[in-house]
């Protein structure tokens, strides 16, 4: 199992996720650095992303798009506030309007990356504080269709 | 730090509003700290949807929110997909050097 720990904290409006990897922290770094590797795995498989700016450092902005199945795009930003090569990165991840504009309706999510050597291997911590249940589902949202295609995945595991 | 001690209060006033409602002044009086401080934690938690108030006399009284937090964690299982999801892509990225 990569996931080794996840906490989920209804009442703090906190998610924590830690994964193992078999690659040391400065190459896991690079995937969330270098815009190509991240927008491979950032969007979800039904929500594909791509990132038209990705200025990876502290006061740096990053911009997205991911299109979802139906075609429709949702944008969103980051922004850079702690790079410490490789170690740890935090940032706020907002979302945008359809000319890339951030929406200042809903808070953005603050999130907390740290990448620990374990021997060549690397522990990442990824956490990510909500303020409200509002931009909790938005950010679930994209997910959503994920749950549905795991689903029908399931049933045909089953009749398979 | 001050973050993480914020919200151990915030967890203990929604765990203490959760079935009945409790008075803002109720509240603060549990606290070693200012009404003020109370009342601003109190506002951090209805503005996450996770208690609302209630005006009753000369009292404001904080009700925690049973549904919300119920969907507060289907959401945050519907978020954890998508970071398992996240995981599987950031291995396969790595599996790209060999």
């Amino acid at each position: 199992m990569t996931v080794t720990d996840v906490r989920r904290d209804e009442e703090a409006l906190t998610f924590t996720l830690v994964a193992e990897f078999d690659a040391p922290p400065a190459r896991v770094w690079q995937v969330w650095e270098d815009p190509r590797q991240l927008e491979r795995w950032w969007g979800p498989p039904t929500w594909p992303a791509t990132f038209d700016r990705h200025d990876f450092r502290v006061g740096g902005r990053s911009a997205y798009c991911m299109t979802g199945p139906d075609g429709t795009k949702s944008r969103g930003w980051f922004e850079f506030t702690l790079v410490d090569a490789p170690q740890r990165l935090e940032f706020n991840d907002g979302f945008a309007d359809q000319d890339g504009e951030p929406d200042t309706t809903i808070d953005p999510t603050h999130g907390i990356v740290t990448f620990e050597a374990i021997g060549d291997r690397t522990r990442m911590t990824v956490l990510s504080q909500f303020t409200s249940l509002d931009q909790l589902h938005e950010m679930a949202k994209m997910g959503m269709e994920e749950g549905v295609r795991q689903a029908v995945g399931q049933i045909d595991e089953v009749l398979a | 730090m001050f973050h993480a001690l914020a919200d151990g209060t915030r967890r203990d006033i929604l765990a203490r509003v959760i079935h009945d409602g409790l008075s803002v002044s109720a509240l603060a009086r549990l606290y070693p700290m200012s009404f003020a401080a109370v009342q601003k934690h109190v506002v951090v938690l209805e503005q996450a949807g996770l208690v609302t108030k209630e005006r009753r006399g000369r009292e404001q009284v904080v009700h925690g929110e049973v549904d919300a937090l119920r969907q507060a964690a289907g959401l945050l299982a519907d978020l954890e997909q998508v970071w398992r999801h996240r995981v599987r892509g950031i291995e396969d990225e790595l599996r790209r050097d060999t």
